[in-house]
């Protein structure tokens, strides 16, 4: 907004000559009380509004450019496998095929490199339609028992899976107790990829949130089996599955990441990948889906952002011609008081 | 409904009847505090809905977020009014305790005992000291004064600052000091009240004292809590109420709360916000149930029970109430209740409006209604002391049929009367000793020698004075003898009786014995009304009625002199009524001005004073200016109605002809007064169109019969008219014209000086007193006090209009940001499963109502968005205020709507770039509340018009206050967001958002602002490019100060016009002779019809609606 040196009130002017040195702060509260304390009082001018949005064009539209290079930089492999992991006899009723436990469940998936991927490559899963942000999910945990193990005995928040069998239940909670359980191996070739599955969860989480001495305590030996079990020898704090797991997602729809590849992928590389699909998202429609993916400076792909500020950019753009247009084609007379009519029709219409 | 108060009487059952002296003003008692505070509280509807907010939000199963969320603000907001609460009734307690606990000398067993004031009982006789404070409401049985008088200062009563005399009872004269201690008695009196000015009692004495007659008592006699006792060695007297029964403790009063109309504009937007809230409850608990049943039974990670609760089907609209509780943004009240109180400070800080002369600050007593100032319609206004300076001048006179001091315009150089008192005329002579003695004056001779002279009424002053000078000086009254001195020889005169002056009677009598021949003289002066009919059967007087209505003309205030010689044996007779009237308890004051009546007839008229009552400075522009501003005016005065129209004339409070027309209502019986009326509703109806001043003239016997029998035409009248002169009216009436105009929905403000205007100041919407020379009761009853009626044009346009902006920008804003986060809240809802989450934690909503959202709009206390010149120069601006153009259902569906936008914005950008890997609740919500408070500290940059430093600091410093308060929540590792904004804070993802999020919410909204400004504009807009672009600043409403005063400019005109009536009063419509009349040759006005023409009077009147 106009800040010329003109536009600054009368009362400024009369201020500032107050010598400043013994009573500046005096000074500064009379003002205050006689509320003529030096003010700048900009004016919405069409050259600097014009102004305004063309910088705001050309400086969105270069981001705007960047962000979705970085963002188109990043390869990735989505693969869905939910539907095609059931077997053709349980294709009709997949929710019993998920819940019969003889019913083998591994399946292998073949994933075509495109491109060359640089390591460190992530390897996600994602789940669709799955609501980690559902109240009744999303509290049902007890960040002190994660932390304190059984020494922490008011677990009421953790309902309806606070304990089993009338013992407390570590961790306890719905998140927890639907741990997601699928799991994934990589063949390139003939040699299996190694993929990195330590410091996938956040450190602050590893060292401040769960604890290093609680361990799983009578997990998943209820009645009704949710996720995955965990295995009772390893401490919370390095469960770094369920870490993961426990930062729920704000999204129904969300990755979560399950481990790094640290090698780099070739073009051309065919990928054969060995999975347990353990995790029941049949029931209610839910998708499940492998994610493998190289990152950039922003992140994973998402064009969200570069297209977002190119829109943006070339809007103000369009915007700032057609206000320029509109000034040098009916030019305002600013300030011109003869537009004032004190008419109160003029007023109020 | 009597009480006997026996005095000195210990064994007395009344002590214990009748509460002690304990002044107790306390509200609470340290065990009440707690809960009474709270009940107050919790009478007001919206503190109700938070607490069973708050309550609901125990209940674990539906709380989206932790009950501190609620309860932290609600706790906070009860505490800080709690502890003012607390506080002000701490200092009550203080100065209760100071009073209670002063010292005072009582009789108790018949010896004078010094005891604390709070054991004075009720009987009790009490004896003061020469400036002691009064203590308790005493009648007075003895004092130091030979002559039974003493004095005594009322100022913290009425606001009087002049002394005044009280007497002892007849009873109790001449009796021994050493024996007063002794004395019994009764008194009867009225149940206490609050009256000041009226105490109808009795005293009778028991033996020895014996005075078998019941003695009368009035107010003279008594001497009330508060006063302070001066130029008197002692005084003892009986109390008589005590505590808080005093006339003082009785008319303390908490006045009622007044309501702004933005205030009742807010709590209906609230209301509106409710109902919708309500809406949105039921519609999203419907969904979240149908969706439960649909889908989450699915979800068997959510793990539903088949089989709920019967409340289960409660659960989710209940928890979506307190997901949306937050629409109703808590924090509202209490950031109002702080601007209000720095726009009440700004008003007593403001150094433009300290009346210099008396270094009398403005005050704003009721911190509360700052922004109905800017939205008065209606100023209704007393003339004398107001418009007027209340300083009396004796300017002229007719005596006999002589005029005087017409040549001059000051009679006291006039050579004729100079020569006329030198040579002892007898008419002349009577004239002064009239002007002399009928009063209640009391002269003191200061050291020098000089005699002051102490009244309570400006005119008698100035009457006194001008006899002073004309060589009639009082210089003595002691007791019931006044002693005038005239050139050499010294006048003796006794005060027989004293009839005085009430606003029904308008006039006043004394009745003297002239002690050298024992003649007994009735002296009177009064209005010519009161006087002039009273006139002996034989005497002209026509001389004195045109003398009258010439100086009426002029401006001046009359007052008709006349006295009559009384016969010893009929003034016996008369006296006699008098005292049976005067001791009467019931309609006292009646009784007496029906006795009076039988004593002023067949005066001798002697002649006519006219006093000048110079205008104020400034007060033609600032009616002028307040006219253009859209402000009706409306004149209740006292005085005639000639002076009345001849004082709007020359303060531009009508305009004279052509452009101003003037329609009276007068007439002799009702029916005249009923055709006269009509006449002037349908000239005035037919006038609205035509771009004319019309105003009508009133005066008070017709206003009663309009107000009885046509009250409504009366309201339409009222409604169709700019500007009223009512002449005559009386202080009920003057309450009543103000009860009209606000029952036509307009906002009031009335002005005054005087006791006269209290009811009326005390009835308007806002009051403001002058503080003048007619004492403070006005300033006190009033919610703003001012020094000069000049500063009315600062308080309104400035004060009311930036306290009006501020306001509406303040409370739009608060609901803007509450329904912002909302919005988000109620989005994010649809991709949770309609269950109710809350996407932000507790501590982020709680900070976000209380800390990053209220201090930078707290600062628009700053905010000016037309310089103050500016405002001045075109007061018309202020019609924005007045229509309430700033704050209003359309305005605020734009806040609405704006809000409801930037939720979008920031929640599809959150969600979409923080997607996939990315979607972690705690980020997801950080981003989002970051996304919120940049674009509030934008939005309100966006909206400020002004930018002094402490508005960037505000804003900037919240903005990095937001970060570093995060900062330090993220730091702690059991806290729900423990590392999550420095994560944030390091992705460029984050920054990259925030941008977009600013520039996708601003833009638009920026652009909108731009195309309105400049191709819309409002006036206010214009108006501010005019001034921040230096554009030429010529415009109609240009207005070049004119100093007019009556002296220079109005009376040479007016001289010449009593010859040719005629001309003045030339009727307009030959059908309607009586009806139309025109105002002013035209010529002499000439200066009138040069500015403004088009200004104001083009207004129509029923803007309201639009």
């Amino acid at each position: 907004m106009d800040v010329d040196g003109g536009s600054t009130s009368s009362d400024s002017t009369r201020v500032r000559s107050i010598p400043i040195h013994s009573g500046q702060c005096k000074a500064f509260l009379s003002q205050f009380k006689q509320q003529s304390l030096p003010a700048c009082k900009p004016v919405l001018t069409p050259a600097w509004v014009i102004a305004t949005l063309l910088l705001l064009g050309f400086v969105f539209i270069p981001i705007g450019l960047v962000t979705l290079h970085a963002s188109r930089g990043v390869l990735e492999i989505v693969d869905r496998y939910d539907a095609d992991c059931v077997p053709e006899e349980f294709k009709g009723n997949k929710a019993s095929y998920i819940k019969d436990t003889s019913v083998p469940k591994n399946c292998t998936r073949i994933l075509k490199v495109h491109k060359y991927m640089k390591a460190p490559i992530y390897i996600y899963y994602q789940l669709d339609n799955y609501y980690q942000n559902h109240r009744r999910y999303v509290k049902s945990r007890s960040d002190q028992q994660l932390l304190h193990g059984l020494k922490y005995n008011d677990t009421s928040s953790c309902k309806p899976e606070e304990s089993n069998n009338g013992l407390p239940v570590v961790p306890c909670g719905l998140i927890a107790w639907s741990l997601f359980n699928d799991t994934y191996t990589f063949i390139r070739g003939t040699a299996e990829l190694r993929v990195n599955r330590k410091n996938i969860a956040w450190k602050s989480d590893r060292d401040h949130k769960f604890g290093k001495h609680v361990y799983p305590f009578n997990f998943q030996n209820g009645t009704l089996i949710g996720g995955g079990k965990l295995d009772p020898n390893i401490p919370l704090g390095d469960q770094e599955d369920l870490i993961v797991w426990m930062r729920t997602s704000a999204l129904p729809s969300f990755r979560k990441i399950y481990g790094r590849i640290e090698e780099d992928l070739e073009a051309d590389d065919v990928i054969v990948v060995h999975l347990m699909n353990n995790y029941n998202t049949y029931s209610f429609g839910g998708k499940k889906k492998l994610v493998i993916s190289t990152s950039s400076w922003l992140g994973g792909r998402n064009d969200f952002l570069g297209v977002a500020y190119i829109f943006v950019g070339s809007s103000a753009i369009i915007l700032s011609l057609v206000f320029l247009l509109l000034h040098v084609k009916n030019p305002r007379p600013y300030g011109d008081t003869a537009y004032l009519s004190w008419n109160r029709k003029g007023i109020s219409s | 409904m009597k009480r006997f108060v026996y005095i000195n009487d210990d064994e007395s059952p009344t002590q214990e009847l009748y509460c002690d002296n304990r002044i107790s003003n306390r509200k609470y008692t340290l065990l009440n505090f707690l809960p009474k505070n709270l009940w107050e509280q919790f009478s007001r509807f919206m503190n109700q809905y938070f607490l069973l907010i708050a309550c609901l939000q125990l209940w674990s199963l539906i709380t989206p977020v932790n009950p501190a969320s609620t309860w932290g603000p609600l706790i906070f907001i009860f505490a800080v009014s709690a502890t003012k609460e607390a506080w002000d009734d701490y200092n009550r307690y203080l100065s209760d305790k100071k009073a209670n606990e002063k010292e005072v000398w009582v009789v108790r067993k018949g010896i004078k005992k010094h005891i604390q004031a709070q054991d004075i009982h009720v009987g009790n006789i009490v004896w003061l000291r020469e400036n002691d404070e009064v203590p308790c409401d005493l009648v007075l049985i003895g004092t130091s004064d030979p002559q039974g008088l003493c004095y005594v200062e009322t100022a913290a009563l009425d606001g009087e600052t002049d002394l005044k005399t009280r007497v002892i009872p007849s009873a109790c004269m001449g009796i021994d000091s050493e024996l007063l201690h002794k004395i019994k008695g009764v008194v009867e009196c009225p149940n206490p009240d609050k009256d000041i000015r009226r105490f109808d009692a009795n005293l009778r004495l028991f033996p020895p004292f014996i005075d078998n007659d019941v003695c009368p008592l009035t107010i003279k006699n008594t001497i009330l809590q508060s006063c302070y006792l001066r130029n008197t060695e002692w005084v003892c007297g009986v109390a008589v109420y005590t505590g808080n029964e005093t006339k003082l403790g009785m008319s303390r009063g908490v006045p009622e709360p007044k309501l702004t109309a933005m205030d009742a504009m807010i709590d209906k937007l609230t209301g509106a916000i409710f109902v919708f809230q309500i809406v949105v409850v039921i519609v999203l608990g419907i969904a979240g149930n149908v969706w439960k049943d649909t889908e989450a039974r699915k979800k068997w990670y959510v793990l539903y029970p088949n089989e709920g609760p019967w409340y289960e089907l409660l659960v989710i609209p209940l928890r979506f109430e307190l997901l949306c509780s937050i629409m109703i943004p808590i924090s509202i009240k209490v950031s109002l209740d702080l601007v209000k109180s720095l726009y009440a400070k700004f008003i007593d800080w403001d150094a433009e409006m300290i009346d210099y002369e008396t270094g009398c600050p403005s005050h704003a007593t009721n911190t509360a209604i700052s922004e109905d100032l800017g939205q008065v319609e209606y100023i209704l206004t007393d003339k004398t002391g107001t418009l007027t300076e209340n300083k009396m001048v004796f300017r002229r006179c007719c005596i006999s049929g002589i005029f005087y001091g017409n040549e001059s315009g000051n009679a006291l150089k006039d050579a004729q009367l100079l020569n006329a008192v030198a040579s002892g005329s007898t008419d002349v002579i009577r004239f002064l000793t009239v002007m002399a003695i009928c009063n209640t004056v009391i002269p003191v001779q200061s050291k020098t020698g000089a005699i002051l002279y102490k009244a309570q009424s400006q005119d008698e002053d100035a009457l006194v004075q001008a006899a002073a000078k004309l060589h009639m000086v009082l210089f003595n009254r002691s007791g019931n003898i006044l002693e005038t001195r005239y050139n050499a020889s010294v006048f003796h005169y006794e005060v027989l009786e004293t009839l005085e002056f009430t606003s029904d009677r308008k006039r006043m009598s004394v009745v003297v014995r002239d002690c050298q021949n024992g003649k007994i003289i009735l002296l009177s002066k009064g209005a010519d009304e009161a006087i002039l009919p009273y006139a002996a059967a034989g005497q002209q007087t026509r001389t004195f009625s045109e003398a009258v209505e010439q100086y009426a003309q002029l401006g001046l205030r009359t007052l008709c002199l006349a006295w009559r010689e009384l016969k010893e044996d009929e003034y016996h007779e008369w006296y006699l009524m008098f005292r049976e009237a005067s001791s009467t308890l019931v309609d006292r004051e009646w009784r007496i001005a029906e006795v009076c009546q039988r004593l002023e007839h067949d005066l001798e008229v002697l002649g006519v004073t006219a006093i000048e009552d110079r205008l104020q400075d400034g007060v033609p522009e600032t009616i002028e200016t307040l006219r253009k501003a859209g402000i009706n005016f409306w004149m209740l005065t006292g005085d005639k109605q000639n002076t009345a129209i001849q004082i709007a004339l020359s303060c531009n409070f009508i305009s004279p002809e052509p452009k101003g027309q003037l329609l009276l209502i007068d007439g002799k019986t009702e029916d005249e007064v009923s055709r006269s009326f009509e006449r002037v509703l349908l000239t005035m109806r037919i006038t609205t169109s035509e771009p004319k001043d019309v105003a009508f003239v009133v005066d008070g016997w017709a206003l009663e019969i309009l107000l009885k029998h046509y009250r409504k035409a009366f309201t339409e009248l009222a409604i169709l008219s700019r500007t009223a002169i009512c002449c005559r009216v009386t202080p009920s009436q003057k309450a009543q014209l103000v009860e009209l105009l606000k029952s036509c929905d307009y906002r009031t403000l009335a002005i005054g000086d005087g006791g006269n205007d209290v009811r009326m100041i005390q009835q308007a919407a806002i009051g403001v007193g002058i503080s003048g020379r007619e004492g403070l009761q006005a300033a006190r009853a009033a919610d703003y006090s001012i020094g000069k009626f000049r500063f009315l044009k600062r308080l309104i346009l400035v004060h009311g209009r930036y306290s009006y902006n501020r306001t509406a920008f303040l409370s739009q804003y608060s609901f803007y940001k509450s329904l912002l986060i909302c919005f988000i809240q109620i989005f994010f809802s649809f991709i949770s499963g309609v269950s109710g989450t809350s996407l932000f934690n507790s501590v982020s909503l709680m900070a976000y109502n209380v800390f990053y959202t209220s201090i930078p709009v707290l600062v628009s206390v700053l905010d000016k968005d037309l310089s103050e010149e500016m405002v001045m120069q075109h007061p018309q601006i202020l019609f924005y205020c007045q229509a309430g153009r700033l704050l209003n259902p359309s305005t605020f569906a734009g806040w609405f709507g704006r809000s409801l936008f930037h939720a979008i914005v920031v929640f599809i950008i959150s969600i979409n770039a923080y997607a996939y890997e990315k979607s972690e609740m705690e980020e997801v919500a950080m981003m989002a509340l970051s996304g919120c408070i940049w674009l509030q500290a934008f939005v309100v940059t966006l909206e400020t018009n002004s930018f002094t430093i402490l508005q960037h600091l505000a804003i900037w410093g919240n903005l990095i206050a937001f970060y570093v308060i995060n900062w330090i929540v993220s730091s702690i590792p059991s806290s729900g967001m423990y590392t999550i904004m420095f994560r944030l804070c390091r992705q460029p993802t984050y920054w990259i958002t925030v941008f977009l999020i600013v520039a996708a919410g601003m833009g638009p909204i920026l652009a909108l602002k731009y195309f309105r400004y400049t191709y819309r504009p409002s006036k206010i807009n214009t108006l501010q490019q005019a001034e921040r672009l230096g554009g030429p600043i010529l415009s109609l409403g240009n207005i070049e100060p004119q100093p007019r005063s009556l002296e220079k400019e109005v009376s040479p005109l007016s001289i010449t016009q009593p010859k040719n009536r005629s001309l003045v009063y030339e009727p307009l419509l030959s059908d309607s002779p009586n009806t139309r009349r025109s105002l002013g040759s035209g010529t002499p006005f000439d200066f009138f019809q040069s500015q403004s023409r088009s200004s104001s009077s083009s207004y129509s009147r029923n803007c309201k609606d639009n």
